[in-house]
């Protein structure tokens, strides 16, 4: 049975936090589409609560610390990625934003990635469509159709808004899943360097 | 192995005291650091590059000539020559003039640059910065080891039955290292060259600079000059050392906490953990600096940054003193004792010239190249 690898980045900041609740709920369905589907997942979260310091270090000398290097590769090497953010002043929030500064720029490209965000009302919603989707469509990720956005209302128990936001997760998982098996299985590159061009193409000019 | 110092040049505020140099005070300042440099034994002294302040050094060449005449066997660098902005047939005219007056005591160390509007100001696109490297790179090899270039590129206006003069001392170019933090495409040219590399090292984790540094020697051989193990390393490093480890820390940390480059962010022990950067004493300075050989094998060239982040003249020199007299001959015996026979040492201006069976005057009389038989004039008519 093929196993995939998951990254989940969340970047809620209080403790428990809604934003870890909607990764979590997204994250549980993925792995349950994923093993009708045939294939098993293994799970790594990032906090990005745990990295906070490690990014305002990494913007001040350039580079990631050992402890944030080891969050990147787990997003950069997974097979696919759940990224969830409360909205913050009409938009992800900066330590979200942070952790996608880090990036390189060709690290998610090709990248199967389900949007999240949390927010207190509703009214934030659109935030998936107008900031979420734009950054990623950047990097060149692949988004699958559904981003889930859960406002605290979503999470009254039973019918009615909770039973809608329990159908938007497994659509999203479902779409997730469908792309991840279609994929062969992510490998990370033994060598860092095997695509660097030899001296003959950087004379060229194929640098 | 050659151990010496690099400077970048930088005027800046003394957190300490609240007091900014003068350039004519940092200037002569750096020059009295590479005097110091070979008055307590240190075999090398390198200077940045920059065009912008708070850094004076724009003129490089002006400062080693003077450092040459001031000085009997120290080995005069750069760190880093500007191989993208600066036109190759100046940089091949300008260290073949200092090599004459420094008695071949140079070499050069290339570099792209990190300060995007130095790219417009002298003429060039920050985006073009590996092409012009490679480009620029290839032309300068040929001056110097041409006498008659005849040249065309995407960069520079073509040259027609060009000498470059002064030709370089005894006929041998000046060695070339090339420096990147990030780019595996100059580890390759450096490589293809059978030139050096010199990894700055010194702002990014050890496992980066150790991949830079494999990856360079893998191709050294690749390109036929020798085994990987005989490759040309240099590293970078940072040291702040007293007597005591905790006075090192206690005096170096608001240099550390307010520097340009890393201040404000990681605290000094993070930094010294995910760095080379070392503060502390004389055998914690050594410790440190021989665990460098474990990652990235026998190297050539040790190079320290002690005089940055306003740290004052005075101190600077103390740190010389220590370097001399403490830590670099405890290295150079332990390196030396650790190195095979046939891993090479840095190549010098005598060694360059018995490698090429001897020095030749290679001065072009009008009378034309001896390989061409052609002369600037019979080109141009």
């Amino acid at each position: 049975m093929t196993t995939r690898t998951l990254a989940v980045v969340s970047a809620g900041l209080s403790t428990p936090s809604s934003t870890r609740l909607l990764a979590d709920r997204l994250t549980a369905a993925t792995v349950a589409a994923l093993r009708e589907r045939g294939q098993d997942a293994v799970v790594e979260v990032v906090e990005l609560r745990e990295h906070a310091r490690d990014l305002a270090d990494a913007f001040v000398t350039g580079f990631p610390n050992a402890a944030l290097r080891a969050a990147i590769e787990t997003v950069t090497g997974a097979d696919a990625v759940i990224a969830v953010t409360p909205v913050f002043t009409a938009s992800y929030s900066g330590l979200f934003k942070s952790f996608v500064d880090v990036l390189e720029k060709d690290a998610l490209t090709g990248k199967p990635v389900l949007l999240g965000a949390t927010a207190g009302t509703a009214r934030h919603s659109l935030v998936l469509e107008h900031a979420m989707r734009p950054l990623f469509a950047y990097l060149r990720a692949v988004t699958v159709p559904t981003a889930v956005f859960a406002a605290s209302e979503d999470w009254a128990g039973g019918e009615g808004a909770g039973g809608e936001l329990a159908a938007r997760v497994d659509r999203a998982a479902g779409e997730l899943a469908d792309v991840v098996t279609g994929r062969p299985a992510s490998a990370r590159p033994a060598d860092p360097f095997a695509d660097v061009p030899s001296f003959e193409q950087l004379l060229r000019g194929e640098a | 192995m050659q151990f010496g110092v690099f400077s970048v040049s930088d005027i800046t505020t003394d957190p300490t005291t609240g007091r900014t140099p003068s350039e004519a005070e940092r200037i002569q300042a750096i020059v009295r650091i590479a005097e110091k440099a070979e008055e307590v034994g240190l075999d090398v002294f390198a200077l940045g590059e920059h065009h912008n302040p708070p850094f004076f050094s724009s003129s490089p060449t002006t400062t080693l000539a003077y450092v040459a005449a001031r000085t009997q066997r120290l080995q005069l660098s750069t760190a880093t020559t500007l191989i993208t902005t600066n036109d190759p047939v100046k940089i091949a005219e300008d260290y073949a003039m200092l090599q004459h007056l420094a008695g071949g005591r140079v070499d050069l160390m290339m570099g792209r640059g990190n300060t995007g509007p130095v790219y417009p100001w002298f003429g060039q696109d920050i985006r073009d910065g590996l092409p012009l490297a490679v480009e620029n790179y290839a032309l300068l090899r040929r001056l110097w080891d041409e006498e008659v270039v005849d040249w065309s590129g995407r960069f520079r206006t073509p040259l027609q039955g060009f000498t470059s003069t002064p030709r370089p001392l005894d006929g041998v170019a000046p060695f070339v290292w090339h420096g990147s933090i990030r780019s595996p495409q100059i580890a390759e040219q450096a490589a293809y060259y059978g030139d050096g590399f010199f990894s700055n090292h010194i702002f990014w984790p050890k496992e980066h600079t150790q991949r830079m540094v494999e990856f360079y020697r893998r191709r050294f051989e690749h390109h036929g000059h020798g085994s990987a193990d005989q490759a040309i390393v240099g590293l970078g490093g940072q040291v702040f050392v007293r007597r005591n480890s905790q006075d090192a820390v206690r005096e170096f940390r608001p240099y550390f906490d307010n520097a340009p480059v890393y201040g404000h962010g990681p605290s000094l022990e993070d930094f010294s953990r995910e760095t080379p950067l070392t503060v502390g004493s004389p055998q914690q300075v050594i410790e440190r600096t021989l665990g460098f050989r474990e990652y990235v094998g026998d190297y050539q060239r040790q190079l320290f940054l002690i005089d940055h982040a306003g740290l004052p003249l005075k101190t600077v020199l103390e740190q010389l003193d220590v370097l001399g007299e403490e830590v670099v001959p405890v290295l150079r015996k332990e390196f030396a004792a650790l190195k095979p026979a046939h891993v090479p040492d840095a190549p010098t201006h005598a060694s360059l010239v018995a490698a090429r069976g001897g020095a030749v005057d290679p001065t072009v009389h009008a009378a034309g190249d001896d390989v061409t038989g052609r002369t600037a004039e019979e080109v141009s008519a």
